[in-house]
């Protein structure tokens, strides 16, 4: 991995004493500035020690770990941590202290003044999506959704450059996680942070991560790249089996529908006289005339209605569904196998910018 | 004037009129005798405490002398301590009945102590550890103030049980409430109205300070009473 790597694990081994085999063997991992990178693997793999050795709860039996081009191993345990932000699973608030104080953890072990830490707590409660009539309650009066936020938080507090966070979102209900999960993916992009991600959720893996470590027994790293290009072309049959079905799909979740080149389709203005809109209809073999206002799309009408009349004295009816430039592939494919038409169609702020259709999409999926 | 010698009322209330004086000093002896024995139990509890915490392998050895002297009747401490603490004058009485006193203390506040802070949730402790707390601010700051709602249980009950024995601490001459109950009974006449004052009192005195600590107790520790969702 590169020299500028924001943390560089070289050869790091931890074998627990009593138990025969190390948990985590001579692993090498580079993890660069600013990316957010998913260890995930089956259990007894090795992430979460892994992810413990780089904030020293779990010191390390051998190897070195470089943070920021400084060895983690040569100062005292407590001030690196003070640096690094931790996000655990049973989230860990102290539950003796106001959400307020609790936030405001690692500036108050740093001696920041106070009004410095009131305005900070302030600012973090808007980044994390928070109340501000929050701060003066006690941890068992929020829900477990707002609890990971503050967990979050109280991370971000110090504003450290990195974030260590073990299965942050295990704890709370499907629909909430599904939440923190892209609220945070927003927040790392606006933020910029460098994280280091533990899961055994293959799915939390492949949306979260710029790039995955996909991790076997013993802390063998199996492969260490872009979701996408490991869905595409998985190293070998451990890496395989443990993406699970659907890869196709899966790494179709991870592209935008502007991956793929748009086709225009049987789209008409509605200056168009009624023959060119019947030779469009021919040249494409559908029977449908989707129909547009300069660049404004109206909506479809069907082949049949037309007749000698202007096309613009019919009455389109619209898509149901319309998709934006930002939406992915799989959602695109969604709605070609349920609309109508057979057909997604990608507009942005009512401007139409082309559709896509199934064999397009398949094309996408085998490239 | 023989009849009237012999036939004494079960409670005669002017006699506490007129001894309001000793009373209020023997109250305030049995507070001081139990203030002190609880003080420095408290210490000795929190350093054996914090050793067996440090020292897990300790912890074992700890709670068996703790629990022996725990078991040892109360007139038997004094009888193995006077000897070499002496019962010559105030002073050495007062050293002896205050180990007695601190012996029963050390089994139940050690145990509280040990038992509160290891009950601290694992998360809580890993995210302190995490946040970067050194290990004795983390017992101080965070693993302490949640353990309180624990070790305040078992101040009460160390408390209640001092109350009780420092009335046995008046057989070594040091005052307290159990004075009035052994006047009471040494009397040729026995004398009801003193010995029922005496144990009254030091049940009062006991249930008092176990609401007081309870309401402390609940004072210091406001989170437990906040709702949970």
């Amino acid at each position: 991995m590169a020299e500028d790597s924001m943390i560089r694990l070289v050869d790091v081994t931890k074998a627990f004493p009593g138990s025969a085999n190390p948990a985590v063997d001579k692993l090498s991992l580079g993890v660069g500035h600013g990316e957010f990178v998913t260890l995930v693997g089956p259990s007894g793999c090795g992430k979460t020690t892994t992810l413990k050795m780089i904030n020293r709860i779990i010191e390390p039996t051998s190897g070195s770990i470089i943070i920021d081009g400084r060895d983690a191993l040569a100062s005292p345990a407590h001030e690196l941590r003070r640096s690094i932000g931790y996000v655990i699973q049973q989230i860990g608030l102290f539950p003796h202290r106001t959400i307020a104080q609790n936030i405001a953890t690692v500036p108050m072990l740093l001696g920041w003044e106070q009004s410095r830490i009131d305005d900070r707590v302030d600012e973090l409660v808007e980044t994390v999506g928070l109340e501000a009539e929050m701060l003066t309650r006690y941890p068992a009066e929020l829900s477990g959704g707002q609890q990971q936020r503050v967990g979050v938080a109280r991370a971000l507090a110090a504003d450290p450059p990195i974030l260590l966070m073990d299965e942050p979102f295990g704890a709370v209900d499907p629909i909430v996680r599904k939440h923190l999960q892209q609220e945070f993916h927003d927040l790392q992009e606006r933020l910029g942070k460098t994280v280091v991600f533990v899961t055994h959720d293959v799915d939390e893996a492949i949306f979260l991560g710029s790039r995955m470590a996909v991790l076997n027994v013993g802390g063998i790293l199996e492969q260490y790249d872009r979701p996408e290009t490991i869905l595409a072309n998985p190293a070998n049959r451990f890496v395989e089996s443990f993406l699970g079905g659907e890869r196709g799909l899966k790494r179709l979740g991870l592209l935008p529908v502007t991956e793929a080149e748009l086709k225009w389709g049987p789209f008409v203005d509605i200056s168009t006289s009624p023959a060119g809109g019947r030779q469009t209809l021919e040249e494409h073999g559908v029977d449908w005339l989707g129909l547009l206002d300069g660049d404004r799309l109206l909506g479809w009408v069907d082949g049949s209605l037309l007749g000698a009349g202007p096309l613009a004295d019919l009455e389109p009816r619209p898509f149901l569904v319309t998709l934006s430039s930002e939406s992915s592939l799989r959602t695109a494919l969604d709605a070609v196998v349920t609309g109508h038409a057979r057909v997604a169609v990608v507009v942005d702020d009512g401007v139409y910018r082309g559709m896509l259709d199934l064999d397009l999409i398949a094309g996408e999926v085998t490239e | 004037m023989i009849v009237a010698q012999q036939i004494m009322p079960l409670f005669d209330w002017d006699w506490i009129g007129r001894n309001l004086d000793t009373i209020w000093a023997r109250t305030v002896e049995h507070l001081a005798l139990t203030g002190v024995a609880l003080a420095v139990g408290m210490v000795i509890s929190i350093l054996l405490a914090a050793l067996a915490l440090w020292k897990p392998k300790t912890y074992a050895p700890i709670t068996s002398v703790t629990g022996l002297l725990y078991t040892i009747p109360s007139l038997a401490v004094f009888a193995l301590v006077a000897p070499f603490v002496g019962i010559g004058n105030t002073t050495e009485k007062f050293i002896t009945a205050e180990m007695a006193l601190i012996a029963y203390t050390l089994l139940i506040l050690i145990r509280n102590i040990v038992t509160g802070i290891r009950n601290v949730p694992p998360g809580v402790r890993e995210a302190a550890v995490g946040m970067g707390y050194r290990d004795a601010d983390r017992l101080r700051r965070i693993e302490f103030p949640l353990a309180l709602p624990v070790i305040m249980a078992g101040v009460r009950i160390a408390t209640v049980t001092v109350v009780g024995l420092v009335t046995v601490t008046s057989l070594l001459g040091l005052g307290g409430l159990g004075f009035f109950i052994l006047d009471g009974l040494r009397r040729s006449i026995i004398f009801p109205t003193e010995i029922i004052v005496g144990v009254v009192l030091s049940v009062v005195l006991a249930a008092a300070l176990d609401l007081s600590l309870l309401v402390l107790g609940r004072a210091m520790t406001p989170w437990t009473r906040r709702g949970s969702i």
